[in-house]
């Protein structure tokens, strides 16, 4: 009988690293967006916070849309 | 369209039934923790996921022109044959759901097979080694890795996320958890539905009207996306209640964190060749989230009649599967014997499941089933 250890290996590691980073980018965002909240109360502007924010929404938009080319084979074949 | 015979229209009818409790059945995979944590109103989950399921249906096909033939003989498979693998998988699928038990569909869908070929063409037409490496080690490992991926990530969103104010915080989860429930939606029906396309085909083919290897034909692709959609549409509740209340208590953090492992590790086994249940990878994920936040949280009471749901899962619907073979493969009476019991045996379910009724108003309030030991009687 033939395991394949290795892809299973592969689905680990690969798994647990994009949720991983995808759930810190996209709580980075989301804890940026709560600083801005708090700088405007204040009567700052947060345009640093805001920028911040939608650089790490952008990044999980992204992984989003790879992984959506990933499960459509007509997309890379 | 070619011309078939009226048991090859019972049995494309009988794959549809399946593919529909498929979707009632799992719902709650994509849509429990949605739901649970307020993301997404019960109504709207049901009906995103149903729409992505359809669409994931159209988007890929490869599961379903692999599905059937590594693990059975699909030369000796016969519509009997299939028509009662289908009856074991429909009946096991509708009693877990009674109770509210997410057991996974497709290993009722490979379990009615197994035992349907084994009785009606013997025990050669089972590829055992081939339902150990390619069923049996991914229904341990993915729910394993999900969990971990889940606990980690629900960990480091709390650490980071603590000294933010909690209202900003909540509601960016609130979003994000809506696009990550469409993903696992689109992702199982990229899987599920597939599998009954993949089953659909192997009966044209064992009769001749499609070739060897056919891919699935339009009307199979868009039958099948249907009936998973429309099955999802109605919301399995007792599942989903099981799911995103019973399990572990889950915040807007938790449901992101767990619905973003879960579709980290069904594309990525799918994208590898693991035939991998999603239901599976979501209970280990919603598992991993309630440990991530806090131990004491997961109630383990249930998370131990899932486990034995599980193992229970596959020999049980090869069991009925089995017997369903030993008298539909007896000619044309013995199919409509088959079919009239799994008819009588449906209708009782849906009969029990009216005496408490779990619906879209009441999934969320639960204050009998809150207490661990109260667990499995309120559920029935």
């Amino acid at each position: 009988m033939y395991i394949d250890w290795s892809a299973l290996g592969e689905v680990a590691v690969f798994s647990i690293g994009v949720s991983v980073g995808v759930v810190v980018i996209f709580t980075l965002g989301v804890v940026a967006l709560s600083y801005r909240e708090t700088e405007t109360d204040r009567g700052g502007d947060g345009t640093l916070a805001l920028t911040g924010a939608v650089l790490c929404f952008a990044a999980c938009a992204a992984v989003v849309v790879y992984s959506i080319y990933l499960i459509v084979p007509q997309l890379h074949h | 369209m070619a011309h078939f015979s009226l048991l090859v229209c019972v049995v494309i009818i009988t794959a549809l039934v399946f593919d529909f409790t498929n979707g009632f059945h799992d719902t709650a995979n994509a849509m429990a923790t949605s739901i649970a944590t307020g993301a997404l109103r019960p109504k709207v989950a049901v009906l995103i996921s149903g729409v992505f399921n359809l669409a994931g249906a159209f988007l890929s096909t490869k599961v379903a022109q692999t599905i059937s033939s590594g693990i059975v003989n699909d030369k000796l498979a016969t519509p009997a044959i299939i028509f009662a693998g289908l009856v074991g998988a429909i009946l096991w699928n509708l009693v877990t759901w009674l109770v509210g038990l997410p057991s996974s569909s497709s290993h009722a869908l490979f379990g009615g097979l197994i035992g349907a070929v084994w009785v009606g063409a013997g025990i050669n037409g089972v590829h055992f080694d081939q339902v150990i490496s390619k069923i049996l080690l991914p229904a341990v490992a993915s729910p394993i890795i999900a969990g971990i991926a889940a606990m980690i990530a629900t960990y480091l969103a709390y650490r980071l996320s603590q000294r933010a104010q909690e209202g900003p915080v909540t509601s960016g989860f609130r979003h994000g958890q809506t696009i990550t429930a469409s993903l696992v939606s689109l992702a199982h029906g990229t899987n599920d539905a597939q599998k009954t396309m993949g089953v659909i085909t192997l009966t044209l083919i064992s009769t001749g009207a499609l070739a060897s290897g056919a891919a699935p034909p339009y009307w199979v692709i868009a039958s099948a996306g249907l009936a998973i959609g429309l099955g999802t549409y109605t919301g399995g509740w007792r599942i989903i209640r099981t799911m995103g209340n019973r399990l572990t208590d889950i915040a807007p953090p938790q449901g992101f964190a767990a619905e973003t492992s879960s579709a980290a590790v069904i594309l990525s086994s799918a994208n590898l060749g693991f035939a991998l249940s999603t239901t599976h990878v979501v209970a280990g994920s919603v598992l991993g989230t309630g440990l991530g936040r806090r131990l004491a949280e997961v109630r383990w009471s249930v998370a131990g009649q899932m486990a034995l749901a599980w193992l229970l899962t596959l020999p049980a619907a090869a069991a009925v599967g089995a017997v369903a073979a030993a008298v539909a493969v007896r000619g044309t009476p013995g199919v409509v014997v088959i079919g009239l019991v799994a008819l009588a045996v449906a209708a009782a379910v849906y009969a029990l499941s009216r005496r408490e009724p779990v619906t879209a108003n009441n999934v969320n309030d639960l204050p009998p089933a809150r207490a661990p030991h109260a667990a499995l009687g309120t559920a029935t």
